[in-house]
């Protein structure tokens, strides 16, 4: 027999009430405004765009601000408003090679068309703590140098001309590209499946797993060719005018890997790659993508599948954070009648064994009679 | 012969407003306000279609340049619009804005009239300067950036 609890109404709607009051804390500081996320906690913004899986920076903002913080459900939130909304269509794919780069650095060479280019980062910084920021000092702009800009080449083209690196990517001719928001996942999947899914994935899953790899679990001895962040186009095909237009420029950030070699009787050996793309600017997770790519390619060189991070559907089925908060965070919501039913053959379970125990008084009943 | 070099041929029309479209897809609301307000005459404009706000599937490639796959999704606005003359024009762009996909509506109908071409030129050329300097001064900061490396020669041998 199932019977419902009701009488929750008052209690939720207090504690939605509560929720408002903590979220906007001290009346006496000025409310933080959807503005100032965009511009200041701009990592914050393009982290919750990537794992939300929809780029717009001020919507990403609004999330956070009514998330209080907690990226998750900062992302959460996103993810959900993006079903309200109709699909326009499938852009033409963007062109990372002609981005508008902002940063591009390689490990792999030191001297290389376009240089190295560090752009905004955080590299090099003590990772000490600024008193600087404590207070709202003058903040100087960046320097410029003039001079003529060098093309920024691809670092996978460098190594391509020689043949010593695989060819980027392809699938058979026609094959039309997945797209997991339309389809239910089904497992083994084509890269291009799993490239949707990683690029989506939580940015700690995915470094762990990555950070694995590098620790043995699925070695692949990878190099960042490069990493590039930057802005590229995004154009859509019109089919009233019969020419595809752009609609404006997002921010990127890719990772080529390059990883140890593969060769087989028809092919010479050479270097493979394993491939990451994200919304806005992330390094790490474009990192560790390329890296959980990379390892979930095993299967396709005849690689052993020993580790985690090689393992496409425990990655896959892991890696969504909104579908993971909801599948662990459910555990809080009323179970009383499964626990009851628990609770009822515990007790039974009990009642048997010290029934047996009073029949036929074990070791330890004996020990303590001494 | 004349008038033959002055028509623009099918692809060239195409190519031109493609451009257009893409120029006013990055104009800031506050310009094409502005340039509307500047109009010496302003026809009738009634809405076609939106404006509504929608998603496209942004796609990359696999490897930066090999199969497509689905990288995530983008908010889009698009509007259609038709002048008081007949002419319609389509607005899209990033966001949300449903005024900024209007205006560009009105603009890509706009550069479609012998009477108004000329000042949507205008306007597409006031943008594409704005771009152009924001995209150069961006890249004088990355430059600024740039690594240059020096060899320290250790030793004399």
């Amino acid at each position: 027999m199932y019977v419902a609890v009701k009488g929750g109404e008052a209690a939720i709607s207090n504690a939605h009430r509560l929720l408002a009051d903590r979220r906007r804390g001290d009346r006496t500081l000025p409310a933080i405004g959807i503005e100032q996320i965009v511009a200041q906690l701009g990592l914050a913004v393009d982290r919750v765009m990537a794992e939300a899986s929809l780029y717009d920076r001020a919507l990403a903002a609004l999330a956070i601000r009514q998330a209080r913080g907690d990226m998750i459900e900062a992302i959460f939130i996103l993810r959900a408003y993006r079903t309200t909304l109709p699909r326009f269509g499938y852009s033409v794919p963007v062109e990372t090679a002609e981005m508008q780069v902002e940063r591009r650095v390689s490990a792999t060479y030191k001297d290389l068309p376009g240089g190295q280019l560090l752009g905004p980062t955080f590299d090099y910084t003590h990772r000490l703590l600024d008193p600087s920021l404590l207070r709202d000092e003058a903040v100087e702009e960046g320097l410029q140098r003039d001079g003529e800009i060098e093309p920024v080449m691809r670092v996978a083209d460098i190594l391509s001309s020689e043949g010593l690196v695989e060819d980027d990517g392809q699938l058979p001719e026609g094959h039309v590209p997945g797209d997991l928001t339309r389809e239910p996942l089904e497992f083994p999947m084509e890269r291009d499946l799993r490239l949707q899914a990683l690029a989506r994935g939580d940015e700690g899953f995915l470094l762990a797993l990555g950070y694995s790899t590098q620790r043995g679990y699925a070695r692949t001895h990878p190099f960042v060719g490069e990493v590039r962040i930057g802005e590229v186009e995004v154009e859509l095909d019109m089919p009233e005018l019969g020419f595809a237009v752009s609609l404006g420029r997002i921010q990127v950030t890719e990772c080529q890997m390059i990883a140890q070699f593969k060769g087989s009787a028809k092919n010479p050996p050479q270097f493979t790659r394993g491939y990451g793309l994200v919304f806005g600017q992330s390094e790490r997770k474009a990192m560790a993508m390329s890296l959980v790519d990379r390892a979930l390619r095993a299967e396709e060189f005849g690689e052993d599948i020993v580790a985690p991070a090689q393992d496409e559907e425990f990655v896959i089925s892991h890696a969504d954070n909104v579908q993971a908060t909801g599948f662990v965070e459910h555990l809080k919501l009323p179970h009383y009648v499964d626990f009851q039913a628990e609770l009822d053959l515990v007790r039974r379970m009990r009642r048997e064994y010290e029934e047996r125990n009073r029949e036929e008084p074990g070791e330890d009943t004996l020990e303590a009679a001494q | 012969m004349a008038a033959v070099r002055n028509q623009p041929s099918p692809d060239q029309e195409a190519a031109a407003r493609k451009r257009a479209m893409g120029l006013l897809a990055k104009a800031t609301r506050v310009e094409l306000a502005g340039a509307w307000e500047a109009l010496a005459t302003r026809p009738a404009v009634t809405p076609v279609r939106g404006p509504e706000t929608g998603l496209v599937m942004v796609r990359g490639r696999i490897g930066g340049g090999g199969a497509p796959f689905n990288l995530g999704e983008v908010t889009a606005t698009r509007a259609s619009v038709r002048l008081d003359c007949g002419v319609v024009g389509h607005g899209q762009a990033l966001g949300t804005d449903g005024e900024k996909a209007r205006l560009a509506a009105v603009f890509d109908a706009l550069l479609q009239t012998s009477e108004h071409a000329a000042a949507v030129e205008r306007l597409l050329d006031e943008v594409a300067a704005r771009l152009k300097a924001d995209d150069a001064r961006k890249a004088r900061e990355t430059a600024a950036t740039r690594v240059d490396f020096f060899t320290m020669v250790r030793g004399d041998d």
